[in-house]
């Protein structure tokens, strides 16, 4: 169970892992690794060098500026799923952690790895989504702010540009916000074959989908159909019906399209309830 | 004699090693100058192997071998035999290494050994192989269609045997005049053992002695060196031994004789070195032997009292691309043969047709067999209430075998020991609350839940086996059991058993027995097993046969041990050996106590013989080899009660009941234990587990990401309880307990599943019961209905 | 062969200073380089938690991780937990509930449960469940495990010891 041989180059600081990944174009970073690891372990993945970048200390912790939570890209899940600012601030993330993995995965996936990575049936994308988050990078032209909106360009692909490091993620807080994760998880992997975040914040609803397609997407229809509407049983159930249509949805043993595109609206009615407390 | 042991719940003697990891499977060991293999796999179904050229691989720093099929078959070693034959059975060759061509995704093209796993594994890589693919055929059904590619040449049908048992004239004739019949098309899904150990193996050769050792993950060592010494290897059987030591666990997976345990043996002596060889999991998920894979059409006839008259199974049976050990026993004897379950049905007849296919082999898998007629039979029983409109467990009683009907004999071979299968039904529903739970039901379905009860009584076959009867039915081995008991001079006392453990607390159970049967502390008795070098020769262990057999075994070598002891004690005691009673851990002068001699008086004199009689072998040791005379028949009733989530498919267990009579329970927390592993094992099949294989032979559900074990959360507490019905023949009127619980709760949750879905006009649906499928099925019925 | 990093590790209490290749998982290290044998391989996909251990006071999967990964840390496992003579209270809890059969999860399966009371000393059995989703058992239908957590659970809390039969 061996992974072909690399070069392990531990970065210490941002401005090392930046400069690293200059001298070794074909490195990968190495957070938590928990979707590397596997990967290179069955040799489908095969990188020059890793760059560690899980214990730069600049990348870790969630912390409150003003109106904002700012999430380290280095943080666990665990301590995500622990943390009192998020638990206050953001439940929602608290909530949709707590059914990623198993908990040593928990102890070493970082939310960071998780977004940059892109995998289509990740949890995480989808509360981001959801919650408006502003994901920042740095790279050697200096840092920049992506829309969470524009981060997910394809399956495992990203807005980040080659030789960037995704640092931190900007949530902003939404006080009162009523928010909550439905997931259908796989049964053997337990990724989400779907997953539904949702944020209700006064009368505007955000909604997004992950596992159903080829990334993390907002669920448009939804979101129109239920934003000003009151958050009554009847209006969920009215609201969630043929939110996206099949064709281009995922497919694999665990779901067809068809299947998928249905569990989207059931998880979409949960979530809402859930969120509505009904 | 007062039982001090038998019936105690005793912590295992095994686990202080397991919990502070001190155990020792084959993966932990290494050897001086330790060599390690990897295979190297075709990625393809079937293919011509048109060429392998290994020089890269030989010129990676560390190689030592690069092993070849045709290398090993130039060698002299043959391929690797079945141990079950039919009349007119088809044995094409099954090389450790192919030759020729790749019959399966994982079949081994060739073997890298190298300094380290490491360089083993990436020179693996650089083993170029010229395949050129081939049509496959993964579905046994697809194999058995003109025209269907051949897995081997010599087999141009694919056709391995075909079986029958029953007289189809009479079954024929009762279907003719049937009340009511009813028929399912049942597909009996492909499962992979998955014992949480990975195989691995290590030998060694010793070039001074030309000796063998291998210690390997096996269930049953002297098979393995029977099958090695014998016909693949031809090494002299004596220059063979086989270790088997801590195993992680088998369900049948590893009582096979496998290629890489050849390999290794090989290449030990080519190399002159040590070589270890250890599965990763996506290798056991296309090597180890699979179970099950059945494509069945099933029916039963009534008459108009609901009694069932006849029960008719034709089945298909996928055997994979070769024949491992037991495989042509498993779809015939362990299964056609229990389609009487519980009930009297008078006529029987099953016939099969066992095809190759481009997939791993199937062999037997926990329960191999019986969970597959369980499985078919009680959802004909189920399915046949419901045409009679009867509540099922009803239907059922009705046709149980009463009490005073044993010994039973069935119309497809069996008799069974004895039973009180009522008995064991009532108390399963009492504990239950079986009438409440309907009525509970009912009220939910009006709150738009859906529940449902799966209720079931099964019989197995088990404690194999009668060695003539077996025999005479294919088998090419003995299912005797033997034992050493050898007590030493301080009377401490090293039992030797052909069976072995792999998780089934053999130590603690056995040793609870014998130290009853001496009557000595149970801390002076140790078991000794898994090893040809120290035990005297025996079958392993699989179909339940560890305890009715091997302990029989045991305790009739112990038998022979206490009335050694008496002579030994009457000499002592200048009284006649009749006249010895042993009680109390002592022997004694019947009617004076304080004439006694204890088991430790006795074991030394029988060593030191100084004080001894004349006509007398020192000495204390016995051995016995026990043939039983039938097979035993556990059985008992399971009740699954589940809820489906009609918007998601998803099927949740609530509550799992079982009441199980396995005879008397020598430790009810390893015969619960038992239980409670085969139960879930039973419920992966039901709900979550299926190898997957595409039209072209891949296996799409080969690792854990996509095949589905059942987790923590997928289970619930179990409520469990006996009854208890001794066997009458043999020693202790023990029955087997290791596979009762597979092959009950299958059916049982798959009835449980079936009766939720009633509502929705599903009649039938195959396992596993997946969220999609059942969504599905629901989905295409709430269509339909609103269509009317 | 890619250059060997030097790394220190303190595993189960003494500091071990090896020279290693970078592609070497923790388990092997663990396995292989110190003898540790305690810590099982069960799968090749991080899925089955056969080879969980403590890494700095937190349960991770080592086959899922670098050795270089634990350079600087503090590694528990199965061996540094408790001995025969003095078991923990999950090893006792394992032992007392015949939470094993064939023993080969177990060690994971120990580590695990360890995590898990550190975290939630009183964990409901839904919690228990829930916990334990990162490690597979084939043998024992998670019957005994479960309540192997439970006696731990009550053992550390003081609480009087279950009955080995219920």
């Amino acid at each position: 169970m061996y992974t072909s041989e690399f070069a392990y180059k531990k970065a210490n600081s941002v401005a090392e892992a930046l400069s690293l990944l200059q001298q070794h174009p074909d490195a990968k970073l190495l957070a938590g690794g928990h979707s590397l690891i596997p990967t290179m372990k069955l040799r489908l993945a095969a990188p020059s060098a890793l760059i560690d970048i899980s214990k730069v200390a600049e990348l870790r912790g969630v912390r409150k500026e003003n109106d904002t939570l700012v999430i380290g890209a280095m943080t666990t899940y665990h301590e995500l799923e622990t943390s009192n600012l998020l638990k206050a601030h953001c439940p929602l993330l608290p909530q949709a952690v707590y059914l990623i993995g198993d908990p040593m995965v928990r102890a070493k996936g970082t939310i960071g790895g998780s977004l940059a990575h892109a995998d289509p049936a990740a949890d995480l994308p989808a509360s981001m989504l959801a919650l408006g988050a502003k994901i920042k990078a740095q790279g050697p032209n200096g840092t920049r702010v992506i829309e969470a909106d524009d981060f997910f360009t394809g399956m495992f692909s990203t807005a980040l540009q080659e030789g960037e490091i995704l640092t931190e993620i900007h949530i902003p807080i939404l006080e009162g916000a009523k928010m909550a994760y439905a997931k259908f998880p796989h049964p053997a992997s337990r990724y989400a074959v779907v997953g539904v975040a949702v944020v209700v914040d006064g009368g505007n609803v955000r909604a997004a989908v992950t596992g159903a397609g080829e990334h993390a997407m907002r669920l448009g229809k939804l979101e129109q159909a239920l934003s000003g509407q009151p958050l009554t049983t009847a209006n969920i159930a009215a609201a969630c019906q043929g939110l996206l249509s099949p064709g281009n949805l995922n497919h694999d043993l665990a779901a067809s399209r068809e299947y998928r595109a249905h569990l989207v609206d059931v998880m979409a009615k949960r979530a809402l309830m859930q969120a509505a407390g009904l | 004699m007062a039982n001090k042991f038998f019936g105690k719940a005793m912590k295992r003697v095994e686990d202080p090693r397991f919990i502070t990891g001190t155990g020792n499977y084959t993966d932990d060991m290494s050897l001086p100058g330790m060599a390690e293999a990897a295979m190297v796999r075709s990625p393809y179904a079937h293919a011509h192997i048109k060429k392998i050229d290994a020089s890269r691989a030989l010129t990676y720093p560390g190689v030592l071998a690069v092993i070849t099929g045709q290398e090993m078959k130039d060698a002299g070693i043959n391929g690797i035999p079945t141990g079950w034959l039919h009349p007119g059975i088809k044995t094409p060759p099954h090389y450790a290494i192919t030759i020729d061509k790749a019959r399966h995704v994982g079949d081994i093209v060739a073997a890298v050994i190298a300094e380290s796993r490491q360089i083993a594994e990436d020179a693996a890589q650089l083993v170029e192989v010229d395949y050129e693919p081939l049509p496959a055929v993964a579905l046994g059904s697809d194999a058995l269609k003109p025209g269907a590619p051949a897995v081997h040449d010599d087999v141009p049908d694919n056709v391995c045997f075909t079986w029958s048992i029953g007289d189809k004239a009479a079954v024929d004739a009762a279907f003719a005049s049937a009340y009511k019949t009813v028929k399912l098309n049942l597909r009996n899904n492909r499962l992979v053992p998955n014992a949480m150990e990975p195989r691995a193996s290590l030998a060694q050769y010793l070039k001074a002695s030309d000796e063998y050792t291998l210690w390997t993950t096996s269930q049953n060592p002297h098979i393995h060196r029977l099958l090695i010494a014998a016909f693949i290897m031809g090494i002299p059987e004596h220059k063979l031994r086989v270790i088997a030591p801590d195993v992680g666990g088998g369900f049948g997976s590893k009582i096979y004789q496998y290629p890489e345990e050849i390999i290794v043996l090989y290449a030990a002596k080519k190399l002159n070195r040590p070589v270890k060889w250890t599965a990763r999991r996506s290798e056991s998920f296309v090597t180890d032997s699979h179970g099950r894979d059945h494509e069945t059409v099933a029916e039963m006839a009534v008459d108009q009292n609901g009694k069932i008259t006849a029960v008719r199974v034709d089945t298909i049976a996928n055997m994979g691309a070769y024949l491992t050990t037991f495989a042509p026993a498993v779809p015939t004897y362990l299964y056609g043969c229990l389609l009487a379950g519980t009930y009297t049905t008078p006529h029987i007849y099953c016939h099969v047709t066992a095809p190759f296919t481009h997939t791993t082999p199937v062999d037997a898998y926990r329960g191999a067999g019986r969970p597959e007629a369980t499985y078919l039979l009680e959802r004909l029983v189920d399915v046949m209430a419901h045409e009679l409109g009867m509540d099922p467990v009803e239907f059922r009683r009705k046709n149980l075998i009463p009490p005073d009907a044993f010994p039973y004999q069935t119309p497809v071979a069996l008799q069974y020991d004895s039973g009180n299968y009522e008995a064991n039904l009532d108390k399963a529903l009492e504990m239950v609350g079986y009438q409440d739970l309907r009525r509970q039901q009912a009220e939910l379905r009006k709150q738009g839940r859906y529940i449902g009860i799966g209720a079931i009584t099964f019989i197995e076959a088990c404690g194999l086996a009668p060695s003539a009867l077996v025999g005479s039915l294919g088998a090419q081995a003995g299912q005797w059991e033997s034992a050493l008991v050898r007590v030493m001079p301080t009377g401490k006392v090293e039992v030797f058993t052909g069976t072995h453990s792999h998780g089934q607390g053999h130590e603690t159970a056995f040793a609870q027995v014998v130290a009853d049967e001496l009557q000595i502390p149970v801390e002076d008795v140790v078991l000794v097993h898994g090893d040809t070098g120290r035990m005297p020769y025996g079958w392993g262990s699989y179909g339940s046969r560890s305890a009715p057999t091997g302990l029989s075994a045991i305790v009739l070598a112990t038998r022979k041990i206490t009335d050694k002891a008496k002579k030994i004690a009457a000499h002592l005691l200048e009284a006649s050996p009749d006249d010895i009673v042993h009680e109390d851990g002592k022997f004694m002068v019947k009617g004076v106590p304080d004439k006694a001699k204890t088991f430790f008086d006795i074991a030394l004199m029988a060593h030191l013989a100084h004080n001894y009689p004349a006509d007398l072998e020192p000495g204390l040791e016995a051995t016995h080899f026990y043939d039983p005379k039938n097979f035993v028949y556990p059985f008992g009733t399971h009740i699954a009660v589940v809820e489906v989530d009609p918007d998601t498919g998803k099927v949740k267990l609530l509550r799992y009941l079982s009441v199980d009579d396995c005879g008397p329970v020598i430790n009810p927390l390893i015969a619960d234990g038992q239980v409670h592993g085969g139960i879930a094992q039973g419920l992966g099949q039901a709900l979550l587990e299926e190898a997957v294989y595409d039209k072209e032979g891949q296996i799409l559900s080969g690792n854990f990401l996509e095949y589905t074990l059942p987790r923590a959360d997928d289970m619930v507490q179990i409520e469990h309880d006996h009854t208890v019905t001794p066997c009458p023949h043999n020693p202790l009127g023990i029955k087997g307990i290791g596979e009762a619980g597979t092959i009950a709760s299958t059916a049982a949750v798959a009835n449980a599943v079936m009766d939720a879905l009633r509502p929705f006009g599903i009649v039938h649906l195959d396992m596993p019961y997946t969220p999609e499928k059942v969504w599905r099925a629901i989905h295409g019925s709430r269509l339909a209905q609103a269509a009317d | 062969m890619a250059d060997k990093v030097h790394i220190k590790v303190v595993v189960n209490g003494v500091e071990r200073h090896s020279e290693v290749e970078p592609r070497l998982l923790l388990v092997h290290y663990l396995r292989e380089t110190l003898g540790l044998t305690g810590t099982h391989v069960g799968c090749d996909t991080s899925q089955c938690g056969a080879c969980t251990v403590h890494v700095d006071g937190q349960a991770v999967k080592s086959c899922t991780m670098f050795a270089v990964q634990a350079d600087g840390s503090s590694v528990t496992t199965i061996e540094g937990l408790g001995s025969p003579g003095s078991l923990h209270p999950v090893q006792e809890g394992f032992w007392e509930m015949h939470g094993l059969q064939c023993g080969f999860c177990t060690p994971g399966m120990i580590m695990a449960t360890v995590d898990l009371l550190n975290k939630n000393p009183n964990p409901s059995e839904a919690e228990i469940r829930h916990a334990l989703e990162g490690n597979y058992c084939r043998c024992t239908g998670y019957h005994n495990i479960v309540r192997a957590v439970q006696y731990a659970a009550d053992k550390m809390a003081g609480k009087v010891g279950v009955a080995a039969d219920d």
